[in-house]
């Protein structure tokens, strides 16, 4: 942090302006003049916080996408399916057992199981052939989207929110003033601060548990060169399934969770697949945090962008994706 | 869970078309939106489709229909894609197609280059598809979207007393038909619209439409579909949405009515209007809806048939019933058959169809409003029953003309 204010002073200037101007946004009660240039206060709040709770999403299907590539190179284009999956098992679960904690873990251990089979059936075979397991994946994602279009039909599905969760609750962040000097403050669907502060857990857990224990240290070693790690007596493939297991589970959990707050049908596969490529792409392949800053920046853009340009709000993410890959075509947050 | 029998009708119709046996067939390409946001209003579509085949047979004299089905996402080069596939690979001389609006307009323009052929629209309602430049060859035997329209805004300013709405709509021709009619209608009135939000086809997160909406309306009218609409009114009730609504054809239809999940009841009490009611008393849509009902099992189908369906089967309806005309005579690039479509009347489940001279439908239009049948299934009643409903919505066509063809901002809040 120092040395980037010591090396890029200009710069620093111009990210400290930024953030400044953000907090104000946030939390100042906005003067007349600039409700009227840029629209109310509780829509642009809105917006932001929908934006931090979508890149929520975005970041537990991608964190899953980003540490399978890390780790073992390869780029696993049936990712949206194992969303999608996880979804339908949540559905399942949540539908005929009302329980929704109950439907995510059932749909984390059963997309996980799906990827051991991956991993053991598909990727063990083909280890170090990038152009093949690309084609293999893509040719599983036609493969499982199909099935999963004949076995729950082409309706769409919502997961029952639970009932603690449902309406609005009051954050204490003032709106607008009424003219009598009340404050009003702004009211946000519950559900989404609740899997936006799961994803924030999670996101910190596996921050953790790659920087502070021994098995992180394997997987982060494996990261930087997997050859040395199995010639140092490490069980590689071991390590190769387990990490599968754990990213292709909270593609599962996602599932649930895209389910809950949005839905479920044929195509959220190739969307979610989407929107993880962009997030990794902006972030940088492989990286934990570089992932989150992506899914951030991504998900405030989708709405953003749909609340103030609506008609080109779809370029928006695309137009961030291309000037990444210009400036710094390795990611934000990438190493190498 | 699975809804895959008309997926499965359609690939096995693929398979059989190979296996064609001695009797002439006359080959009928179909399309329907069996992908993306509008899936299950397209699978409706067929089954409204295959009621009417149960119901008329596919016989004409000594030769018989033979229906070929191919697969849409709403969007206008699926719709060209799906149809030229049909007419080059598939050989067929009579297209059912589409059912959205925008590949209407595109399958319109395309049936120009192909005027040997007949083209009957299945169930798209932009108004551009007839009213500008309209194919000689293309018949469209159901409403536009804002004939759909016709009776809501006097019924919202007059009943309910809505001074001031506002709008959500998806970002296409079929919703701008729909805002269109109901502008005319509402402002004309004196009501007043404040703002006019438009979402692209497919949104899932409406979160940040919702927290845009005004909240001194009186009511928010929305021009949602298939997976749009479920995924609005879910995030709708998160962010506990209280304001009254108001609802497009497409919108109040069983396509959402039936979904699953509660958020539908925040639909309950809400007013609209559509080519159809589901609880009208009239005998022949009493018929159709015995027959629609009789035709699937209750797990694979909507407890009543939806406005899709209803499309389908008058289009259906209407190529048979001129295909028996004329006896099956295809001849001379189909011209006899395309003069008995272009004069026949059908009696259709909602109401008496006729075309006018740009070969498009002009019938009767109802007013609803959603119920709860008290065991937790919505239904659309009848409240206003409009006969005879033409493309100008009752407007000297040279007033008409001047409105302007509708797009996210046309028509203005005025008196035309």
């Amino acid at each position: 942090m120092t040395r980037f204010v010591e090396r890029h002073p200009a710069r620093a200037l111009i990210v400290i302006i930024a953030i400044a101007l953000a907090l104000w946004l946030i939390f100042a009660v906005w003067p007349p003049g600039l409700e009227d240039a840029i629209g109310r206060k509780r829509v642009f709040l809105n917006a932001v916080f929908n934006g931090i709770t979508l890149g929520g999403l975005y970041f537990l299907v991608a964190s899953g996408f980003t540490l399978i590539f890390g780790l073992m190179r390869n780029v696993n284009l049936a990712h949206g399916s194992l969303y999608l999956f996880g979804g339908y098992v949540g559905y399942a679960i949540s539908a005929s057992t009302g329980s929704w904690i109950l439907s995510f873990i059932i749909a984390f251990i059963l997309t996980a199981l799906v990827g051991v089979l991956l991993q053991v059936v598909v990727f063990r075979r083909m280890e170090g052939q990038d152009l093949r397991q690309t084609m293999v994946t893509i040719g599983l994602s036609i493969v499982f989207a199909d099935l999963m279009l004949w076995a729950c039909g082409a309706d769409f599905y919502q997961i029952q929110t639970p009932n603690w969760l449902i309406g609005p609750i009051e954050l204490p962040l003032i709106t607008a003033i009424k003219s009598s000097g009340e404050p009003v403050y702004l009211r946000y669907p519950l559900v989404r601060l609740v899997i936006f502060a799961a994803s924030v857990v999670i996101g910190v857990a596996m921050w953790l548990a790659l920087n502070r224990t021994r098995m992180g240290m394997i997987i982060r070693a494996g990261v930087d060169d997997r050859d040395i790690l199995a010639a140092t007596g490490v069980r590689i493939q071991v390590v190769f399934v387990l990490v599968f297991a754990l990213g292709a589970g909270l593609a599962g959990i996602a599932g649930v969770v895209g389910g809950t707050f949005q839905s479920l049908s044929p195509g959220e596969d190739i969307r979610f697949l989407l929107a993880s490529l962009v997030v990794v792409i902006v972030g940088g392949m492989g990286s934990i945090p570089g992932a989150a800053l992506g899914a951030l920046i991504i998900g405030l853009a989708e709405q953003l962008g749909s609340v103030y340009i609506p008609t080109y709000a779809i370029v928006v993410t695309f137009l961030i994706m291309v000037l990444v890959l210009a400036v710094r075509p390795q990611g934000l947050l990438a190493r190498r | 869970m699975s809804k895959c029998s008309v997926g499965l009708i359609a690939l096995s119709s693929l398979f059989l078309s190979g296996a064609a046996i001695a009797q002439e067939k006359i080959k009928v390409g179909v399309t329907a939106t069996l992908e993306g946001t509008y899936t299950v209003l397209g699978e409706d579509g067929m089954r409204g489709h295959l009621t009417a085949l149960n119901v008329l047979g596919k016989k004409v004299g000594d030769k018989e229909l033979e229906f070929i089905v191919a697969s849409t996402d709403a969007t206008p080069d699926s719709a060209v894609r799906a149809v030229r596939k049909l007419i080059e690979q598939d050989k067929v001389q009579i297209l059912l197609s589409p059912l959205s609006g925008d590949e209407g307009i595109a399958v319109k323009n395309f049936a120009k280059t192909h005027p040997e052929l007949t083209f009957i629209n299945a169930a798209s309602g932009a108004q551009e598809t007839t009213y500008v430049d309209p194919a000689p060859n293309f018949f469209r035997y159901n409403m536009d979207g804002a004939q759909w329209q016709v009776g809501l805004g006097r019924y919202a300013y007059d009943t309910k007393g809505y001074r001031k709405i506002a709008t959500v709509g998806e970002d296409y021709s079929f919703i701008y038909t729909q805002v269109f009619g109901l502008v005319l209608e509402f402002c004309g009135a004196g009501g007043q619209i404040t703002n006019r939000q438009w979402v692209p086809l497919g949104t899932k997160d409406f979160a940040s439409v919702i927290a845009a909406l005004p909240d001194d309306v009186d009511a928010i009218y929305l021009g949602l579909g298939g997976a749009d609409a479920v995924n609005f009114l879910n995030q709708y009730q998160q962010a506990g949405g209280k304001a009254h609504l108001m609802g497009g054809s497409i919108m109040i239809d069983q396509t959402i009515l039936s979904s699953k999940g509660n958020a539908k009841n925040a639909l309950v009490g809400t007013i609209a209007a559509s080519g159809q009611a589901d609880t009208w008393d009239d005998p022949n849509w009493q018929k159709f809806v015995k027959a629609y009902q009789d035709a699937f099992p209750p797990n694979k189908r909507f407890p009543s048939p939806s406005l899709l369906a209803t499309n389908y089967y008058g289009s259906t309806m209407a190529l048979i019933l001129a295909m028996r005309e004329v006896n099956g005579d295809l001849s001379n690039n189909q011209a006899k058959f395309k003069e008995a479509l272009a004069k026949i009347e059908i009696d259709a489940p909602n109401g008496k169809i006729k075309l006018d001279a740009n070969r498009q439908a002009i019938g009767t239009n109802f007013v609803t409003e959603v119920v709860d049948d008290g065991k937790g299934a919505l239904f659309s009643k009848v409240v206003k029953v409009m006969p005879n409903v033409n493309q100008t919505l009752g407007y000297d066509p040279a007033v008409f003309a001047k409105i302007g063809l509708p797009s996210r901002t046309v028509p203005e809040c005025k008196k035309y």
